[in-house]
């Protein structure tokens, strides 16, 4: 378990660099419900080829490194970059609904008002993690052991 | 025209591309890595805390650096939420997504990154995502 944490230290660094480039050079918080979100609500809007192409890079980044032969950190042990589901078509659907909700009415989720909100010392991203923590250990709880 | 259609999408596809290269990285496109951690009555996996940890140590230097600067590299102005309250909708939004979160073990950016992975039910999941933000936000938040 111990050998998990490197890469997820370099992971972290990796995607705190991404959040204080956007900021350096957009002066935008690297909120991905939101910056997603826009794409479909906001399509209007000047913000929009920026967006793109920010999405681009998220779906493109992992494919990239899995040409390249680099391998993630599973907890399988097995070779390979990303995970694979672990729950049926179903469930991800209603997952992915509670999910679109759930930031969409609290206004970020865990890049937004995880990562930029407590760098930002917010409180009121600080409440929103605090929240959003509890409730998902609650639910694994009543999932898996109940 | 120039700054709008190739300086900030090349902007943003690095951000997105470093973004997306830790998420994989450090283990959180993987759902078994994030449930691990969430399960706290099972077997702990703090790996999730290494990487949120090291994200926003990094982010709160970065960001103080980066503000000590006149305004953005491509843009006139940083843009900071104006949002401060708590209230119920904060509470409530962060309480459902934390219970999809548990469900599924993915959030919105990992889930992003994941659709290279060729799982059909990570579209799926996204697309109700998307639905799930398009019945909160009917109109722009900005104008």
């Amino acid at each position: 378990m111990i050998s998990s944490l490197f890469p997820g230290l370099v992971g972290g660094v990796l995607i705190g660099l991404a959040v204080v480039w956007l900021m350096s050079s957009l002066g935008r918080i690297a909120g991905i419900s939101d910056i997603v979100a826009g794409l479909f609500l906001d399509s209007g809007s000047r913000d929009v080829y920026w967006r793109m192409a920010f999405v681009l890079g998220l779906i493109g980044g992992p494919v990239i490194l899995a040409v390249l032969g680099v391998n993630g950190n599973l907890v399988s042990g097995a070779r390979g970059l990303l995970g694979s589901p672990v729950t049926g078509p179903s469930t991800m659907a209603i997952g992915g609904l509670l999910i679109g909700l759930g930031t969409g009415i609290g206004s970020g989720c865990t890049s937004g008002h995880g990562v930029c909100g407590l760098a930002r010392l917010s409180l009121r991203s600080l409440v929103a993690m605090a929240v959003f923590l509890a409730a998902a250990m609650l639910t694994v709880l009543a999932i898996y052991h109940l | 025209m120039f700054n709008k259609l190739i300086m900030k999408p090349l902007a943003g596809l690095i951000a997105g591309l470093l973004f997306s290269m830790g998420l994989a990285l450090s283990g959180m496109t993987d759902p078994r890595r994030v449930l691990a951690f969430l399960d706290v009555a099972g077997r702990w996996d703090p790996t999730l805390l290494v990487v949120f940890g090291s994200a926003v140590l990094t982010t709160f230097i970065g960001y103080r650096l980066v503000w000590r600067q006149d305004g953005p590299l491509l843009t006139s102005r940083f843009q900071l939420p104006a949002l401060t309250g708590i209230d119920r909708r904060l509470i409530g939004g962060a309480a459902l997504f934390g219970v999809g979160c548990g469900m599924v073990g993915y959030v919105p950016g990992s889930a992003m990154a994941s659709m290279g992975g060729g799982y059909m039910s990570v579209w799926l999941m996204l697309a109700f995502m998307v639905l799930g933000w398009c019945l909160t936000r009917r109109k722009p938040s900005r104008p």
